[in-house]
């Protein structure tokens, strides 16, 4: 091989507890040095999926392959991975630059080098001055770069993280994942992000892994994601999308390329809802065949020519904005 | 304004009023009277009420004293190695090896069921087994390990420390058993993602968390250790003595005013060890 390889890639990989199979035969490439989102709802398997690539649950089948070598029965510490949990797991006997040395520690370095390294990890988060704090005196968003410095410490090539800001309130949650971001790109590794919030997973990743029911729906830029969806579950799930059945089949559509019109103009509905959403108010309309649409039409645009519901309006959609659905 | 405040006083009074007259007669009262008995006088045949401190000054001006307070002090170290030792690979055999809750309740409630009977039963069910012609003895023999029948194997130290053991090593289980059962099982994994092994794990991650639970359990032991005379008396073939037997002698000898300068000072070195030991670990988070 000419390039070294540093890509992450799943063979087929399996995980079943028991007779229920929990990821089903999965393959992905993972580009190098790039934020990736496994997406889906609870119980998809993605959790599993990140665990088996963090060595903290066993592969039933198949194969993880980091920089060209078979990863999956290595230990987790040799396998140039590096977990952060959900709930930051942080060793609550310890002060923060203990917890972001601990690993050095477990390799017998000693107290004043390890406390170095330590400590410029704690400066690439922006923490120095909590080095002496134990984590139950530190803020959820201080918690949270403290598991990121320790994760990182490791000099990982895949950091994981799992549900990394469910436990954040939502105003932190849009600082930290900016942060996360700024983050992967200053280190240029690779990051695997474990969410089910569709919003975080367009703003971070440069490529989306939707999973559903223990397999990969799709897989892609997260532009081409949500933009593309190739079936009903990623449409539905990713939002923002209509799911309309027509006689040539089901069609997905983006919710602010639906327009309202007056009625006779294309096609006939009902409107049962309106919701007001500060730059848009999204409009609800029943259409033929008891199916509710949704037209996110531009705030002002509305207010102009308002609908209240129980009017009778025309959708209007340019066909090219149609997107076939295979499932 | 005031009077609502005044009445608000009055009332947490009340509340507290119950327990607090409930540990003035049962605990303080008793501890007091045993104060002043202790500096009455006695002779062979009457105890006077005096204030004046012969029996303290018997005490410790006896070579004895010293011999079975540091007597006392080897049964309370020596238990609790043991039953340190034991109760935490026990309770971390519980909470780390067994899997399901079920198990865990189950195989905790098989822990218990030694102590359905009594501390003194248990006790003397040691005696038909350890003695000269004991069950011990006489397996030893037939497996032809021993040819003579080993003398100390009861009425001695061993069997003080062995029943000891046996004892109050529950007390020891669960309290770690507790801490540990709270300790969030993500820490282990990161521990382990960070590379530590199983014998860093134990020694960096639990060891430390369980302290608490640990000096809680350490608490129970020295403390029914440390107080005990019935378990010295019946497993030394009253061979051996702690302070405590030196108490139940002075009292069966009538002998309550020596009896209670003795078990003050027991009392006293009793809470200075506890202060010790909690000086180096906070357990009331764990109250």
């Amino acid at each position: 091989m000419s390039q070294p390889v540093q890509d992450l890639e799943l063979v087929s990989v399996t995980k079943r507890y028991g007779k229920t199979v929990a990821v089903d035969a999965i393959n992905h490439h993972f580009r190098p040095s790039s934020y990736t989102c496994l997406l889906g709802p609870s119980g998809c398997g993605k959790s599993s999926t990140l665990r088996m690539i963090a060595g903290h649950e066993s592969v039933s089948e198949g194969a993880i392959n980091l920089a060209g070598r078979d990863i999956s029965h290595l230990p987790p510490a040799k396998r140039g991975t590096a977990m952060m949990f959900q709930s930051y797991a942080l060793f609550p006997h310890l002060s923060v630059i203990d917890n972001v040395a601990f690993s050095l520690k477990m390799k017998g370095v000693d107290t004043r080098e390890r406390r170095a390294k330590a400590a410029e990890m704690l400066e690439l988060v922006d923490l120095t001055a909590m080095a002496e704090r134990l984590p139950d005196q530190l803020s959820g968003g201080q918690q949270q770069r403290v598991a990121l410095a320790r994760a990182l410490i490791t000099r990982p090539q895949v950091l994981l993280l799992d549900e990394p800001l469910s436990a954040l309130d939502p105003f932190l949650r849009i600082r930290m994942r900016g942060e996360l971001r700024k983050l992967q790109r200053e280190l240029g590794i690779s990051f695997v992000h474990v969410t089910h919030g569709q919003d975080e997973a367009l703003a971070l990743a440069d490529e989306v892994v939707v999973m559903n029911n223990a397999v990969i729906e799709q897989a892609g830029p997260a532009r081409d994601v949500f933009n593309a969806p190739r079936t009903r579950f990623v449409a539905q799930f990713m939002g923002g999308h209509n799911v309309v059945a027509l006689p040539e089949g089901h069609f997905a559509i983006r919710t602010d390329a639906v327009g309202v019109g007056a009625p006779g103009n294309g096609v006939e509905a009902n409107v049962t809802g309106i919701e007001y959403q500060g730059t848009h108010v999204s409009v609800l309309a029943r259409i033929a065949g008891d199916q509710e649409l949704t037209a996110l039409v531009p705030e002002n645009e509305f207010y102009s020519n308002p609908h209240t519901p129980g009017d009778r309006v025309g959708l209007i959609w340019d066909a090219k904005n149609l997107h076939k659905l295979t499932a | 304004m005031q009077m609502g405040r005044m009445r608000a006083g009055a009332v947490a009074w009340l509340q507290a009023a119950p327990m607090a007259l409930v540990l003035l007669v049962f605990l303080v009262a008793p501890i007091v009277m045993i104060a002043i008995v202790s500096f009455w006088r006695a002779t062979e045949f009457s105890i006077i009420p005096a204030f004046e401190f012969d029996n303290y000054e018997f005490l410790f001006g006896s070579p004895v004293t010293y011999r079975v307070f540091l007597n006392t002090f080897k049964y309370a170290l020596i238990t609790w190695a043991f039953t340190f030792v034991i109760g935490f690979t026990v309770a971390y055999f519980l909470a780390f090896h067994v899997r399901t809750l079920t198990w865990q309740i189950a195989l905790f409630l098989l822990c218990t069921i030694p102590f359905w009977t009594s501390n003194i039963i248990r006790m003397i069910s040691w005696i038909p087994f350890l003695g000269r012609n004991g069950i011990a003895n006489s397996a030893l023999i037939s497996w032809g390990v021993i040819d003579e029948p080993l003398d100390w194997l009861l009425f001695s130290d061993f069997a003080v420390i062995l029943a000891f053991v046996h004892l109050y090593t529950l007390f020891m289980v669960v309290p770690i058993f507790n801490t540990m059962m709270r300790i969030d099982k993500s820490l282990i994994e990161a521990a382990r993602d960070a590379g530590a092994n199983g014998v860093q794990i134990l020694w960096n991650v639990i060891v430390p968390l369980c302290k608490p639970g640990i000096m809680i359990g350490s608490i129970f032991v020295i403390t029914l250790v440390m107080g005990d005379f019935i378990t010295v008396r019946f497993m030394s073939g009253s061979q051996s003595a702690n302070v405590g037997r030196l108490i139940s002698n002075d009292i069966a000898l009538l002998q309550y005013p020596s009896a209670a300068a003795t078990a003050v000072v027991l009392l006293g070195t009793v809470l200075i060890v506890i202060a010790i030991m909690l000086r180096f670990v906070d357990i009331r988070k764990e109250l």
